[in-house]
């Protein structure tokens, strides 16, 4: 099974509350996948600044050094904080660099997502705890993604939770199992992706990452993901100021999207998209199958 | 009229509350707010109106009574109806009215795929658009669609009728077009009517026929070949 939300504001009317009301939505989503879950929200962030959102599970990392070192590396200042098991860079420097050097160099560390206005926290256990754990509720900003996973082809771990982010500011959760990851995970790794873990939907982060690192636009990269993607798929996808929606030509994966002039939300099932506010008014359709959805934020 | 707001109430107080009804009596469900299961299982003559949209499985299982949807539902509405109505006045997502044995199921706007999958004798009548894969091995009843028809419509269908009054995107395995004969004008004629009005402007001058062309009921001479084949060492 699994659960999956997305919220995405068009106007200012509740990027205030973005959190409260993506928490709502996970809630609901809370019983299609009680053993782990995980978010990713996007806001304006600073200008000229990148973050990176680490997990180390289960070890002591003295984040301090390492954003020293990291300095020296990038050659630019780098600030860290801290929340619970994850840490949030911050640098003027190069985004990518400083993900694939933490990979390399803090051994047990997990780089959950790079850019300007993403960050994103996942863990093993109840959707609420997770979501009350990280705060959730207090987010702000323009859109964000939330998964609960319900492991039936892995074992129940958080790095096997969503969302999987691998490219600057370019995330995705997803309802379903792919059949060709091993392949496509070696073709990307040759094509310069690198991964962290064995789960398929990690690769098609990666191949998103790709597509959109080579010029494409999230529309393109979608096309090519229906032509080289093999599975099963309902795939809600964040990109800087944007936001998507993918289904398989087959469509078992369930998907309802509402949409009113404030927000657009897509979710497994109409009763997480019920409680948002304007819900009874909203625009309700069930996605087409292996068609390309996308909304963009005026720039 | 007994209301059930499920902000409060639970499903199963509902559920039980038609189930235990013996005919005759009058429910209002409000606040569904997308739940499951909601009016499943009704055995009674019974009318039982949900104000708003509801989850998977929406009055399945039915019998006998009337249900009513103002609004959308999810997977599986009125899967295995045996009898009796099913009436949405919004969108269906996948699976409308599986394996339905009888009964009319009525869904106003469009139905996503596989509506009447494994059908066994229910009547359906869609007033929008049918995803694809509709009709996927329907067996008995009839499936009438006021729009259009996404791609491999009726595969593998045995002897349930579709009706189709837009365009057909693909049709599946097996499935071809149909005379409509006098027989059908009547079935059709009548199931535009009991589904009034999401059959509002259809005239059945304008629907075609599709069933099953029978080539898949029996192994062909190609099989008998194949079997040959394997037994004389020629397939692993």
């Amino acid at each position: 099974m699994c659960g999956i939300v997305g919220l995405f504001c068009k106007t200012e009317t509740h990027r205030h509350e973005l959190g409260r009301l993506t928490a709502v939505m996970l809630r609901e989503m809370r019983d299609r996948g009680p053993d782990s879950a995980g978010f990713a929200s996007y806001d304006a962030g600073a200008p000229g600044r990148t973050r990176i959102t680490v997990l180390a599970e289960g070890i002591e990392v003295d984040w301090g050094p390492v954003a020293a070192a990291l300095e020296k590396v990038l050659d630019a200042e780098v600030t860290v904080r801290s929340v619970h098991d994850h840490a949030v860079f911050s640098t003027g420097g190069d985004g990518r660099a400083a993900r694939q050097w933490i990979i390399d160099n803090v051994a047990g560390a997990t780089v959950l997502s790079y850019g300007s206005q993403i960050e994103l926290y996942k863990a093993v256990g109840d959707p609420d705890l997770v979501a009350e754990r990280y705060d959730l509720g207090s987010r702000t900003g323009t859109h964000a993604l939330a998964h609960t996973r319900m492991a039936t082809e892995s074992a129940v771990t958080t790095n096997g939770s969503h969302p999987f982010a691998t490219g600057a500011d370019t995330c995705l959760v997803h309802n379903g199992s792919l059949s060709n990851h091993n392949r496509l995970r070696r073709f990307l790794e040759g094509h310069g992706e690198s991964f962290q873990t064995e789960n398929d939907s990690e690769v098609a982060a990666g191949y998103l990452s790709w597509r959109m690192r080579s010029g494409d636009t999230i529309s393109q990269a979608l096309e090519g993901a229906l032509e080289d993607l093999d599975g099963f798929y309902t795939f809600a996808i964040g990109v800087a100021h944007g936001f998507a929606i993918l289904r398989d030509p087959i469509a078992c994966k369930p998907a309802v999207v509402a949409e009113t002039d404030d927000w657009v939300a897509m979710s497994s099932e109409y009763r997480a998209i019920a409680r948002l506010p304007g819900a009874t008014h909203a625009e309700v359709w069930e996605p087409e199958p292996a068609r390309i959805y996308t909304w963009s934020l005026a720039a | 009229m007994t209301t059930f707001d499920l902000t409060g109430a639970t499903r199963r107080e509902l559920n039980q509350a038609l189930h235990d009804a013996s005919g005759g009596e009058s429910f209002e469900v409000v606040n569904p707010r997308g739940a499951h299961a909601v009016a499943c299982g009704i055995r009674a003559d019974i009318d039982v109106v949900v104000r708003g949209s509801v989850g998977y499985y929406c009055a399945g299982m039915h019998q006998h009574g009337r249900v009513l949807v103002e609004g959308n539902a999810s997977t599986g509405l009125a899967e295995n109806i045996m009898s009796g109505l099913v009436r949405i006045t919004g969108n269906a997502t996948m699976s409308a009215g599986a394996t339905g044995c009888g009964g009319l199921v009525v869904v106003g706007g469009n139905a996503g795929a596989r509506c009447g999958i494994s059908m066994k004798g229910v009547d359906i009548v869609v007033g929008g658009n049918v995803g694809h894969m509709s009709a996927f091995m329907a067996q008995a009843g009839n499936l009438v669609v006021c729009g259009d028809a996404a791609a491999d419509l009726g595969d593998s269908i045995y002897e349930a009728q579709i009706f189709v009054r837009g365009d057909v995107e693909s049709l599946g395995a097996d499935c071809v077009e149909k005379e409509m004969r006098p027989e059908h004008v009547e079935t059709l004629r009548g199931l535009l009517a009991a589904a009034a009005p999401a059959t509002e402007g259809a005239e059945v001058s304008q629907f075609r026929r599709y069933g099953s062309a029978r080539r898949l009921y029996n192994f062909t001479i190609d099989d008998v070949d194949a079997l040959e084949a394997e037994r004389e060492g020629a397939i692993p």
